[in-house]
């Protein structure tokens, strides 16, 4: 069984309160920070860490914090990024629901390394009764003088607010994040400048995702290199990964990064298998915007090796026989499922969550949903899939935000992957309505 | 001219708690939250009338508060039923069977998403993914998720909610 960090406490039933919290060792690395560290000493934990973002761009931690620029005079924010939406991740809502100390632990000693005084968590509108969790435990935390003025006579001063979004998925992408706690729609600002010299209000900020800053606790408490002795190369520490769709044991776990998919996929401790005994057709392991993996290239890469739970491996082979880790969404398909009606869902998602300002997404969603909408009801055509290539292909790096990527590349792999079932959709309209293709078959190795 | 709103003095005494959380002089940071609120008093929508009203206590020009209630799609700018209940459609619940459910709520209430039944009880919106994937099918209805949906516990959701109208 892998060490848990971050849910080692959750099945004791008052985490979510004070008082229990702080018997298990909760606020110990924050009164660690106050009474012995500076600043720059808790930047270098995170940095030897290894930490790397959990939303799902995996950018190093410490050096995203490294950039946040130091005029005088001028407040820095700190922004934490629960605006949870990637179809697939339910991690973050777990997380906050069962230990939301841990996330303002996290927050009051990443502010600190920070330099900021003003630290707002911009949390999805579905989400409110967690808000309502995290302003209890907010408003507890003051009682007990970890939030505040000259918390526990340090002399720092930090001030720690729930704020919510009203459903837009486009609100996780950091600057449009900004925009809507601004008050404003949440359209991505076209970068530079980075948050990180203007971001809210036109003050340095840095957007960090739950996990990632809920993690911060841990690096602390065990000091960075301790942490970065977890996972495997550059995958360091520990991720939280949700496991939906056709398995046994849908739910989120906490694993050491570097296990392999095989154990996750398949172990009675993890998702405990494809449900209903069925065969495994398809996997998207982090999230809907990251490639689809065919059955034969999930639990092994193309050149035969183990495939394993982290950023490297899981994006080994890049995009032609890879996918990415992503946000941890693991979505499972077995044989049943159908790829071609999986591509037009996910597409209609991006579709109605673009947020417009961009041609190519705005207008490229729309047309790729048709399509795939077209195909799979029966009515499609041949040049159809050179069109829907043309579109994606149009739409990936012509945008402001990723989320042109992010809706580009879910139809590129599914087109490399599953090409013969979109052909057997069109080919056969009347039997494509009345059942599934089934498995795709593994391709010859090239000679 | 509609009736004249006004919120009642807790929520306005909420409303000063969340305006004091930003800067002095960026209360339009508030917005989203208020307009929840609003939403949540004023009948489960946003009327012109109701949007004029938030314009004004945030002191704000009305076009900014139209701008973002009409982008973000938990707020319905026009009128619905007393009870919304908004169903996810995206991929992973629909690999546990949300087009099942939906289609069996479209049969009970005899309603396509986006209409409100005859008595004004229900409306039944499609939506993307509430981030429940792990315990599909769901939907929620006001604050509430309700998850691992079967069409027998939609039926008694569904009386539920008959009852206490009654």
């Amino acid at each position: 069984m892998g060490q848990k960090l971050l849910l080692d406490t959750v099945h004791i039933e008052n985490i979510q309160t004070y008082e229990g919290y702080a018997k298990q060792g909760g606020y110990q690395a924050i009164a660690k920070v106050l009474k012995s560290m500076s600043p720059e000493e808790v930047l270098e934990e995170v940095k030897k860490s290894g930490l790397r973002g959990r939303g799902g761009a995996g950018f190093p931690t410490g050096m995203k914090w490294s950039f946040i620029a130091k005029p005088e005079g001028v407040p820095r924010y700190l922004l934490c990024n629960a605006d949870e939406s990637e179809p697939g991740t339910f991690k973050d809502r777990y997380l906050m629901e069962k230990n939301p100390h841990l996330l303002i632990e996290g927050m009051i000693v990443s502010s600190f390394a920070l330099g900021c005084h003003t630290s707002y968590i911009y949390i999805r509108g579905e989400f409110m009764w967690i808000l309502h969790i995290l302003e209890k435990a907010i408003a507890e935390a003051y009682a007990k003088g970890w939030l505040g003025k000259n918390i526990k006579g340090s002399g720092y001063d930090l001030d720690l607010y729930v704020s919510p979004g009203a459903g837009a998925y486009i609100c996780g992408e950091e600057t449009a994040l900004i925009e809507s706690l601004e008050g404003k729609r949440g359209n991505p600002r076209i970068k530079p400048p980075f948050p990180a010299i203007k971001g809210l209000w036109q003050s340095p900020t840095v957007v960090n995702n739950v996990e990632t800053l809920a993690s911060v606790v841990p690096i602390i408490n065990r000091g960075g290199e301790e942490y970065a002795k977890i996972g495997i190369g550059r995958s360091t520490g520990t991720k939280l990964i949700s496991a939906c769709g056709n398995v046994n044991k849908p739910g989120v776990y906490e694993i050491e990064l570097g296990i392999s998919v095989e154990e996750f996929l398949y172990s009675d401790e993890y998702c405990g298998g494809i449900k209903g005994g069925k065969r495994l057709k398809a996997c998207v392991p982090g999230g809907s915007s990251v490639p689809i993996l065919p059955h034969y290239l999930v639990t092994k890469t193309a050149a035969g090796e183990q495939r394993l739970m982290s950023y490297e491996s899981l994006s080994d082979g890049g995009f032609a026989t890879g996918s990415m880790l992503g946000s941890g969404g693991f979505i499972v398909f077995d044989e049943d499922q159908c790829v071609v009606r999986n591509t037009w869902n996910f597409t209609r998602f991006y579709h109605h969550e673009s947020c417009g300002q961009c041609s190519p997404c705005r207008e490229g969603t729309g047309w790729m949903e048709k399509v795939l909408h077209r195909i799979e009801n029966g009515h499609g055509h041949m040049h159809d899939l050179d069109l829907l290539w043309d579109v994606q292909r149009k739409i990936e790096g012509n945008t402001i935000c990723p989320l042109g990527d992010a809706a580009a590349w879910p139809v590129a792999a599914a087109l490399r992957h599953f090409r013969e079932e979109f052909e057997w959709h069109i080919k056969e309209p009347i039997k494509c309505l009345k059942g599934n293709y089934g498995l795709v078959n593994e391709p010859a190795l090239a000679v | 001219m509609g009736e004249i709103k006004e919120f009642k003095p807790e929520i306005l005494k909420e409303i000063d708690r969340i305006i004091k959380q930003f800067p002095e002089g960026n209360q339009k940071s508030a917005i989203l939250r208020v307009l929840h609120l609003a939403q949540n008093e004023f009948g489960n929508w946003l009327s012109a009338d109701t949007m004029d009203y938030v314009a004004r206590l945030l002191h704000l020009n009305p076009i900014e508060v139209y701008e973002v209630a009409t982008f973000y799609s938990m707020y319905n700018v026009k009128a619905v039923g007393k009870v919304v209940i908004e169903v996810c459609r995206t991929g992973p619940c629909c690999l546990v069977g949300a087009e099942n459910i939906i289609r069996h709520l479209e049969n009970s209430l005899e309603i396509k998403p986006g209409q409100t039944t005859a008595d004004g009880l229900f409306t039944l919106k499609t939506v993307e993914c509430l981030g429940a994937c792990g315990y599909g099918p769901m939907f929620q209805i006001g604050e509430t998720y309700y998850e691992n949906l079967t069409e027998e516990k939609v039926d008694g959701i569904l009386n539920t909610f008959r009852t206490a109208q009654n």
